[in-house]
């Protein structure tokens, strides 16, 4: 925001206009671009998970409105615009309408202080991490609004889920940001994606196994908090109908969706920017482009992931998410901090050997991942089925 | 119902259980079975099914048909397989038709090879849309489109055979309507070999063997074999509790004597025996025996000789001698079995029908009893109901 305020202040030539007025146009002009960015992503997002969703279950997919369906978003978006939106009799009429707003406003402040790339925040905060996640958490509250005020029983068993859902992940994700924080010995976002730059091998997840085991640990707490499959618990379709939003519709109920894909973009940037190197392109160096290629790179990467998990898995049960959480997220993500802390004071000697180990865990790991894609990548039909129904 | 107000003993609040209704239209109540559900918090206390949103008095309706006029309602009562009741209610008929030896009805080989290929097949296609909606239960999703492309191509071919898609009306007293089209028996072989194995192998690897899955069905709704008994639990539900009982091996009808097949049990593979995974395999493993079977009806079945074949020689109105005969049958669900009487008119006296859904749905209760609120879903899916044949 800073170097932006300076560049305006630069550009126009307007050298009476004090610093302060620059810094507000600056940041506002900063926010406007990554709101409307932000505001378009999930409309892009919802169509890649169509078409992925699709491709896995061998289907098209959306093919009709524009070029392979790619206005379908849009023209859902408009359709959830133009709809009636219904409020329950019994309802509590205040709460029901805030609820989506809040949830909505959650999702979209926590995006003021993720770096799209190299010094481009909206809000370069020092303790930048700390605020997405006060933020990220703030939709909970949102949740349990809506599931309240719906007057409804399945809306409020998915809000009472969500609830414990999200306070529970909370915990191994905090300790997973903060395996990061102790490698980079930073609070802020643009600190810590600095502290990976001279090439792959120094992104975090290469540079140490605790890294890598704390990005994993983190995006499995990720997906539980943005409600994805196999955490998909609070609004289990088959379940609870439709979970906390039940009883929503129209643009109300298009809040919640925007704000569930929002959040999942919030998870995929985290991940990039704490362990995959943020803005750093694989080779040492400047990265072009501020970097905003190569983060837009491993954002998608991580977001494929996410969606194409939820259509090769079942879902949790409550108990058993409680499990996962308590029982396997929280100690190994505190054995991870504890890691990166022994590591970062071990001599650098011995740096060596937590690389190659790191090295090797990513490696298996991606292997395994890629087989698994392969079993399931059903690209649309095949030829040879294809030939064989034409015969019939 | 009045639910429960208790007072906790060390806050001093009152709690009350919560009654929840689940049905008639919900996401997974697999048609219009209403559960009236007690919970406390995410634990069922209670689940009472309700029945008969779908009671279209069949059997009084059938008082005032002629015989071969039945055979439509037949198909609607498990519309999931229609071939298996039109075999159950023929085989009545014509057993009542046998009792008197003016009245005897004799089928030639190839009818029987047919109505027992015609069976397996719609067998299969009904387990594939069992395993499809169990696992959608689950909430996974991809393994339901997966298993429905393969249940799209028996129903192709039950068109090219019968000229409908879901409600035959293909196996008659007295034989089939057609006979199979030129080269239909190399379609069928086609379809078993290049889609249909393969594809069950990549549903195992997708669903059958996750772990998760795994996780959820296992260990839930168990019931041990003395119980199933003493319920009168037939079919899979039967067998997943390890009773190897199966009519087409213990009570032969038609010509399932004459093959050689397996009849699947669950063996407590994960957990113990009787659990909703128990009762998956063994439907994932029927399939895989009438594959055996439709293979061996294929090669034992002989040529068409005349085109008339397969419509024995019967008076145009069916009028059995009086009496009364049961004949149960193998229904992808469980033993079906119609009871017919007759009075030497031409209308039956009175059909009843021995639904296998009704008697296994009766368990639900006992099962429900203490699970959580998803292991419901689980339970009432592995149970697999129709409701059409249930309210009949």
């Amino acid at each position: 925001m800073e170097a932006l305020a300076t560049l305006l202040a630069e550009t126009t030539g307007l050298t009476g206009v004090p610093h302060i007025v620059w810094m507000i146009i600056g940041g506002l002009t900063a926010a406007g671009i990554a709101t409307a960015v932000m505001g378009v992503t999930p409309l892009l997002l919802v169509y890649v998970e169509r078409k992925v969703s699709a491709h896995v279950q061998d289907r098209l997919g959306p093919m009709r409105t524009g070029f392979h369906g790619l206005l379908q978003t849009l023209a859902d978006a408009f359709k959830l615009l133009f709809k009636e939106q219904i409020e329950p009799e019994q309802s509590d009429k205040l709460l029901f309408v805030l609820a989506p707003g809040v949830v909505f406003m959650g999702a979209f402040a926590a995006l003021a202080a993720l770096p799209l790339g190299m010094g481009i925040t909206a809000a370069d905060l020092n303790v930048g991490l700390m605020y997405i996640l006060a933020m990220t958490s703030v939709s909970v509250v949102g949740i349990i609004m809506a599931g309240w005020a719906s007057n409804n029983k399945w809306s409020l068993l998915g809000a009472m889920r969500s609830a414990a859902q999200i306070v529970s992940y909370e915990v191994p994700a905090s300790f997973g940001v903060l395996t990061a924080v102790v490698l980079a010995g930073s609070l802020n976002m643009g600190e810590i994606s600095a502290a990976q730059s001279g090439g792959i091998w120094n992104w975090f997840v290469f540079q140490s196994p605790f890294g890598f085991l704390a990005f994993v640990m983190l995006f499995i707490a990720g997906l539980a908090e943005t409600n994805r499959v196999p955490f998909d618990i609070p609004e289990a379709e088959s379940e609870l109908v439709a979970g906390y939003h039940t009883e929503y519709s129209g643009m109300r109920f298009a809040f919640f969706f925007m704000a569930e894909y929002v959040n999942m973009l919030i998870v995929a940037c985290l991940g990039a920017v704490l362990f995959l190197g943020g803005w750093n392109g694989v080779l040492p160096g400047e990265p072009v482009f501020a970097g905003i290629p190569w983060l837009l790179a491993k954002v998608a990467v991580l977001m494929y992931v996410i969606v194409w998990l939820r259509w090769v898995l079942p879902r949790l049960r409550v108990d058993q998410l409680m499990t996962v959480g308590w029982k396997v997220l929280v100690p190994l993500t505190m054995v991870t901090v504890l890691g990166a802390a022994v590591q970062v004071l071990s001599p650098p000697s011995t740096q060596i050997v937590f690389r190659i180990v790191a090295w090797a865990m990513t490696g298996v790991v991606v292997l395994i991942s890629i087989r698994a894609w392969r079993q399931t990548a059903h690209v649309p039909i095949r030829k040879k089925e294809l030939a064989s129904r034409a015969v019939a | 119902m009045i639910s429960n107000v208790t007072t906790d003993s060390r806050t001093g609040l009152e709690t009350r259980e919560m009654v929840l209704n689940m049905g008639p239209q919900h996401p997974s109540t697999h048609g219009v079975l209403r559960l009236e559900v007690v919970t406390d918090g995410e634990l069922v206390v209670k689940a009472i099914p309700h029945i008969g949103y779908l009671h279209r008095c069949f059997e009084k309706h059938a008082e005032a048909l002629s015989y071969q006029t039945v055979i439509p309602y037949v198909d609607r009562l498990d519309y999931l397989a229609s071939m298996n009741n039109d075999l159950g209610y023929a085989i009545a008929v014509e057993t009542l038709m046998g009792k008197s030896e003016k009245t005897k009805i004799e089928l030639s080989d190839r009818v029987e090879y047919i109505r027992v290929v015609v069976a397996e097949l719609n067998r299969i296609a009904s387990h594939l849309m069992l395993l499809g909606t169990f696992t959608m239960d689950l909430g996974a999703i991809t393994p339901f489109t997966w298993l429905f492309r393969d249940r799209e191509y028996i129903l192709d071919l039950f068109e090219e055979v019968s000229g409908a898609r879901l409600l035959y009306n293909y196996i008659r007293v007295g034989g089939v309507s057609y006979d199979f089209p030129p080269g239909f028996e190399k379609k069928i072989t086609d379809f078993i070999d290049e889609t249909l194995e393969p594809h069950m192998a990549e549903c195992d690897d997708l669903i059958t063997f996750n772990k998760i899955f795994i996780e959820r069905a296992a260990d839930v709704g168990v019931v041990s074999s003395e119980e199933a008994l003493a319920w009168a639990l037939s079919g899979p539900m039967l067998r997943g509790s390890g009773v190897g009982f199966d009519l087409r091996k213990d009570d032969p009808y038609s010509v399932y004597d004459r093959f050689d097949f397996e009849v699947a049990v669950g063996d407590g593979r994960y957990g113990p025996i009787g659990s909703c995974w128990d009762r998956y395999y063994v439907r994932r493993l029927e399939i895989d025996e009438s594959i055996k079977i439709i293979r061996q009806a294929l090669e034992q079945m002989p040529d068409a000789t005349e085109p008339d074949e397969v419509r024995s020689a019967i008076p145009k109105t069916v009028r059995p001698p009086e009496g009364e005969v049961y004949v149960r049958t193998e229904n992808p669900r469980g033993e079906l079995g119609f009871f017919v009487r007759s009075d030497g008119s031409a209308n039956p006296f009175r059909i009843k029908g021995r639904s296998p859904c009704f008697c296994n749905l009766s368990i639900m209760e006992r099962l429900s009893e203490g699970c959580l609120i998803a292991d419901l879903i689980t339970i009432l899916g592995s149970v697999d109901i129709v409701l059409g044949e249930v309210d009949r």
